[in-house]
């Protein structure tokens, strides 16, 4: 209840905004900074010059920055889809059924999120070489797909926890073909967690350093690779701009679903078993 | 019109002991309207789904017309199935959900869209075609569901406890709808129930299933006058049972010597008569003296907890017959013959 809260409760509720905020928001800020500055050294509290030669470095064709640009958005598109269309029979029969050996079956696929992707991948990668799969974007893709499947299943395990599959034998008992009773009454009920589960899945495989760097062999450059490359090789300036853009899918994704994530919604259930 | 023809039914579920439906036979008219009753677990859901296709029988047939179904797919049977919590798909509206089972048979947008506004009316919902099934109340919803399920014109329409969720007021208003529309339109139609009450008054002949097995299979009202066994009888609101022996005509037990009408059951037995056929006062045959046990008034009758000698017999009367009645108190009753039966 609203207007009934203690003034200790008001104060917590502010110093924990003021703490999100702080550790978010304000490590960005010399990020932005930096995109536009030329000469920004430390006693100064702002640069000497400002310029946009930065960005027109990033953007041109010469950095690469575009290009890895779209390899990372296809890259992260397909294992969104794939993990959809692997996470949601996978999260039926996690929610819905119980079978046999259930638990090791939830423990394995919570795995990846509690083991670090480097000794994952190590293994992994024997199997892509002996597969032919290594520095190819096939690999990288399917690589992805470990950090996010969790995610995606996990999601959808929340989501068919509360579902009633009676309305698939009422949709049947009414005439309509298994292939329409999934298009027209299972879909609609699951859709906000296939897009909860979808964005996230979008997001972690947005954001995979170590699994594209040793699968993709460095030949399958994406955007954090790239951006790595920049920060380490000291362009401050160039990171800036290219760290501007790789956040920016984050903040849209965050802002248009912030309703679907307040917690209200059946979708993020899911998430109380990590 | 189908005629539906149940034959040795049998399910038993991976792992369980007992079968949850032990070979139903059942031969239910075209048109007819029949309750499958029992106690929750009795195997009655479990036959409406295997006739509906949603579950597989173990073994056993159904036919419609002498035509075995169990290898049509569900959406393929011309059965419709109503659930009892309704199951109105939530993110359509009313008329979408009227109007579902007409879409997945292709017919032409126009035709839905008349033939849901003629289902609405006949419902008597006219008015509710664009709201969400979530803005409407329990006995909307129930009407809605069986407007949707009419449309497509079932051959045969199962009914999953219609009227359980519904108030006492609406009970009987439901029950004249879907009488109504299933006389009119037809349809052969099977519902299940735990709840006596709902199979007599809704139901043209009533299968009665303990533990599943059939026990009886009549019209609602030979399951009062001549149930086949106690458990039937007991069932259907039975208390007293009297051991003893039939022979021409006449019960020899605790109570002495009672005759009954024809066609009673020879040999040894149970005597069963239901409470409300206990009289006060002389009649003809079967006069016997009681002692008043206890009074139990219940507003529009009145219930008598009677001992002739050892004997205890439930009757339940008129109020106004026994105004004065006290505990301990010799009175007249009379058992008349065609009320009582024997079972063996």
């Amino acid at each position: 209840m609203i207007g009934h809260d203690g003034l200790w409760t008001k104060t917590f509720r502010y110093i924990t905004c003021l703490l999100l905020v702080t550790w978010l928001v304000l490590p960005l800020i010399p990020l932005g900074i930096w995109s536009v500055a030329r000469g920004w050294f430390f006693p100064d509290l702002l640069p000497r010059m400002w310029t946009l030669d930065a960005w027109r470095y990033a953007l041109s064709d010469t950095s690469g920055v575009l290009d890895a640009l779209w390899l990372t958005i296809g890259i992260s598109l397909a294992a969104t889809v794939l993990s959809i269309l692997v996470g949601v029979p996978a999260g039926r029969a996690l929610g819905m059924y119980k079978f046999k050996g259930k638990e090791v079956i939830e423990l394995m696929i919570l795995a990846p999120t509690i083991v670090p992707g480097i000794a994952v991948v190590l293994g992994v990668h024997t199997v892509f070489i002996y597969l032919g799969l290594t520095n190819t974007v096939h690999g990288v893709i399917l690589v992805h797909l470990i950090p996010t499947l969790p995610y995606m299943t996990l999601v959808m395990a929340g989501i068919f926890s509360n579902y009633d599959p009676a309305f698939e034998a009422q949709a049947r008992s009414l005439g309509a073909s298994p292939l329409k009773t999934f298009w027209y009454v299972t879909l609609p009920a699951i859709m906000p967690g296939i897009i909860v589960g979808g964005l996230f899945a979008f997001l972690v495989s947005w954001s995979q350093y170590i699994l594209t760097l040793l699968v993709g062999g460095g030949r399958v450059v994406t955007l954090p690779l790239l951006l790595f490359n920049f920060a380490t090789s000291g362009r401050n300036d160039i990171t800036g701009a290219i760290g501007m853009i790789y956040i920016l899918p984050g903040i849209l994704i965050l802002t248009l679903t912030a309703k679907q994530l307040s917690g209200r919604s059946g979708a993020v259930g899911g998430f109380g078993r990590i | 019109m189908t005629h539906v023809s149940i034959q040795e039914l049998t399910k038993v579920y991976p792992g369980a002991d007992a079968p949850a439906l032990d070979r139903l036979s059942l031969e239910i008219a075209s048109g007819e309207l029949t309750a499958l009753l029992g106690p929750s677990g009795c195997g009655k859901t479990t036959t409406m789904k295997m006739i509906a296709g949603l579950l597989e029988p173990t073994s056993g047939d159904v036919r419609f017309d002498d035509r075995s179904i169990l290898r049509d797919k569900p959406e393929h049977r011309g059965v419709v199935m109503v659930f009892q919590n309704y199951l109105l798909f939530p993110y359509m509206s009313v008329a979408d959900n009227v109007g579902f089972g007409l879409k997945m048979r292709k017919t032409d947008s126009a035709e839905i869209k008349r033939r849901v506004g003629e289902m609405l009316d006949l419902v008597k919902l006219p008015d509710l075609g664009d709201r969400r099934p979530s803005a409407l109340s329990g006995g909307q919803q129930q009407r809605i569901a069986l407007a949707r399920a009419l449309i497509v014109q079932p051959e045969v329409l199962l009914l999953d406890e219609p009227l359980s969720n519904l108030d006492a007021h609406l009970r009987f208003e439901m029950r004249d709808l879907i009488r109504s529309l299933q006389q009119e339109m037809g349809i052969t139609t099977i519902f299940v129930t735990h709840d006596q009450e709902e199979a007599v008054v809704l139901a043209d002949r009533v299968a009665l299933i303990l533990d599943g097995q059939m026990k009886q299979y009549d019209r609602a009202d030979v399951f009062y006058k001549r149930p086949v066994d106690e458990a039937t009888a007991r069932f259907f609101g039975g208390h007293n049972f009297i051991p003893g022996k039939s022979a021409g005509g006449i019960f020899d037990g605790p109570l002495g010597r009672l005759s009954l009408a024809d066609g009673a059951v020879e040999g040894a037995g149970k005597l069963t008569f239901r409470p409300e056929n206990v009289r006060v006062g002389q009649g003809d045959g079967n006069n016997l003296s009681a002692k008043v046990a206890d009074v139990i008034y219940l507003g529009t009758q009145t219930r008598l907890k009677l001992r002739v000698g050892e004997t205890e017999i439930d009757a339940v009367v008129n109020p106004n017959e026994v105004e004065g009645f006290k505990p301990g108190d010799t009175v007249p009753i009379h058992l008349p013959p065609q009320t009582l039966w024997v079972i063996s």
